[in-house]
């Protein structure tokens, strides 16, 4: 059995999930601070991919990264370099699929936080990327955890926009996800069910995570810690 | 040491407009709830921003609109405990107070200066719990201490007793009071509790719907208070309207008597008296009274009275001790509204 699919897919999973990462909580950061009509409008627009097929998804990106559009053809002209069909092609398809899950828990996890804590920080001469790190992060950890864990079981499945801007071929862009499909098509049962189990275990896995997070969290504000 | 305010600030419908100096002292805000008090430290410590004027704190501008001087909050040198504590609840004690230090530079300085502040506040023991673990008053002695090693050069209180239990403010009251007198510098104590505010403050400024009324030594603003809400605020619980009827003669609407007062102004539109200032048997203004209703307190009664003939008026309370109130026990009884302990009142002065 050629592992190389398995590999793609963590690959492809865990960097999007550490650009998602940090981009999720900037955006959540400055948009659960944002006046209240404006966060309407940027939360409709930043949680749509959440909702959006990926197929269009992925007709979206092709629109824009493919190497006849605008921002493909101008990357092919100056670097040389074509942004689909290639195995990070499917970072890109990743990120916007699972951008919103972290956003939108992040969000909620700044959102409850206890701005008293910031205000006396500053007031005692704390810096305000002092805390960030070291107040508001630690505080807000459990959902931030649970979002980021969340996002990389998705990025992990993710499939439509996948297949559309990287593809399917063996050794090269193949994933879990577009190898299991191409088994299956080509008949090979025995092999994509083995595929399947591996998909199985991981995801089994990543949600028990997120379910010892929650308890943990929920035990934690039981006893009367916030 | 010393503080100068004098801010204005518009927030949707409410408009704070505050002018206060405080020197070497506790001056106390007394207000009920959305009366723009607590507004008015977070705009000294730097959170809120004020649209017009400037804040001095021993010289040194915090905030001024027209020199466009707004300090950051890390910069202020203040000192703002929150009603809730506000300690970080990722840190164990020894953690929280350390971040107080931070300012200072030198480490072996930090490090004693933290130890010296943890063994005054007796929190030695307790370096290693986190602030979910400590009681109400722990907490409170924390964020106390916190705030000290920060060397601040003026120390805010936001209602410090208003998340205790009541049984556990007396004694958390003393230990904030000799933290006060040790600390040394101006001290702002924002409050709803005149019993509290009377304990703890030098100075008394009456703040009502983003204004301050009534601002001076307490002992003056308690037997002064100036206005309707002034006196309501210091604890005068019998106010009545007036209608000027002549030379120092008013008729109380909502009492339905007509009274002789001291130095009756045009601006008094209200009076007012004490509920133990009320006198039974011989005095001015003396009225044969009905009674109402008596209401036993836990150490005092409180006889309510209408005066003979008036009908669907406001009663006028009188609280006296027991043991005074077993000698009359009747139905009816002559009252006096001495003219001495009458207040005379303005009325809200932006209603």
């Amino acid at each position: 059995m050629d592992w190389f699919p398995l590999l793609n897919s963590l690959r492809i999973a865990g960097i999007s999930t550490v650009i998602i990462f940090f981009v999720g909580i900037f955006a959540a950061y400055y948009i659960s601070k944002a006046p209240r009509a404006i966060k309407g409008v940027l939360d409709v627009f930043l949680t749509l991919p959440l909702v959006l097929p990926p197929t269009v998804v992925g007709y979206l990106l092709l629109r824009i990264l493919g190497p006849k559009r605008v921002i493909g053809a101008w990357v092919l002209s100056v670097f040389g370099v074509k942004l689909t069909m290639t195995w990070w092609s499917a970072i890109f398809a990743t990120v916007v699929v699972i951008f919103p899950l972290m956003y939108r828990t992040a969000r909620g996890a700044f959102e409850s936080f206890d701005e008293t804590l910031a205000y006396s920080g500053q007031s005692l001469g704390l810096s305000n990327t002092y805390i960030f790190w070291r107040i508001r992060m630690p505080y807000c950890k459990q959902g931030i955890l649970a979002g980021t864990v969340l996002a990389f079981a998705r990025a992990l499945g993710e499939y439509g926009a996948t297949s559309m801007i990287a593809g399917y071929t063996p050794g090269r862009t193949a994933t879990i996800s577009t190898t299991v499909y191409q088994l299956w098509r080509t008949n090979d049962d025995a092999l994509a069910f083995k595929w399947v189990m591996v998909n199985m275990a991981i995801s089994f896995v990543v949600l028990l995570a997120v379910n010892m997070l929650e308890k943990k969290h929920a035990a934690a504000k039981g006893k009367g810690g916030r | 040491m010393s503080i100068s305010v004098d801010i204005e600030k518009k927030l949707g419908s409410f408009s704070l407009k505050v002018k206060f100096e405080a020197d070497n002292e506790t001056l106390a805000l007394l207000g009920a709830s959305g009366c723009g008090k607590s507004m008015t430290l977070k705009c000294i410590a730097g959170i809120e921003k004020p649209d017009k004027g400037c804040i001095v704190v021993d010289g040194i501008t915090l905030f001024d609109s027209e020199k466009k001087i707004n300090l950051s909050p890390q910069e202020r040198h203040v000192g703002l405990m929150f009603q809730n504590y506000a300690l970080f609840p990722n840190m164990t004690v020894l953690q929280n107070i350390r971040t107080g230090a931070k300012r200072e530079k030198d480490k072996d300085k930090r490090e004693r200066f933290v130890q010296q502040v943890m063994d005054s506040f007796g929190l030695a023991e307790l370096a290693d719990h986190y602030p979910h673990q400590l009681s109400g008053g722990q907490q409170q002695r924390v964020a106390l201490a916190r705030i000290l090693v920060s060397d601040p050069h003026i120390l805010l209180l936001d209602e410090p007793f208003s998340a205790l239990d009541s049984h556990l403010r007396f004694r958390l009251e003393q230990e904030v009071r000799s933290v006060i007198r040790s600390f040394g510098k101006t001290v702002l104590l924002v409050s709803h509790d005149r019993d509290e505010v009377y304990r703890m403050a030098d100075s008394i400024a009456v703040m009502n719907d983003g204004r301050i009324e009534a601002c001076g030594e307490k002992k003056a603003v308690f037997a002064v208070p100036g206005t309707k809400t002034g006196a309501m605020l210091t604890g005068c619980k019998n106010i009545s309207r007036i209608d000027r009827t002549g030379q120092n003669r008013v008729y109380a609407a909502d009492w339905g008597i007509e009274l002789s007062v001291n130095a009756l102004t045009d601006a008094a539109t209200y009076v007012g008296i004490r509920m133990h200032d009320v006198c039974p048997g011989t005095g001015d203004n003396l009225t044969l009274c009905k009674v109402v209703e008596v209401i036993e307190n836990p150490f005092s009664v409180t006889v309510l009275l209408r005066p003979d003939g008036a009908e669907n008026t406001v009663p006028i309370g009188w609280e006296t001790e027991k043991e005074i109130w077993k000698k009359y026990q009747a139905d009816e009884l002559y009252m006096s509204l001495p003219m001495n302990s009458l207040l005379l009142l303005e009325g809200d002065k932006n209603a």
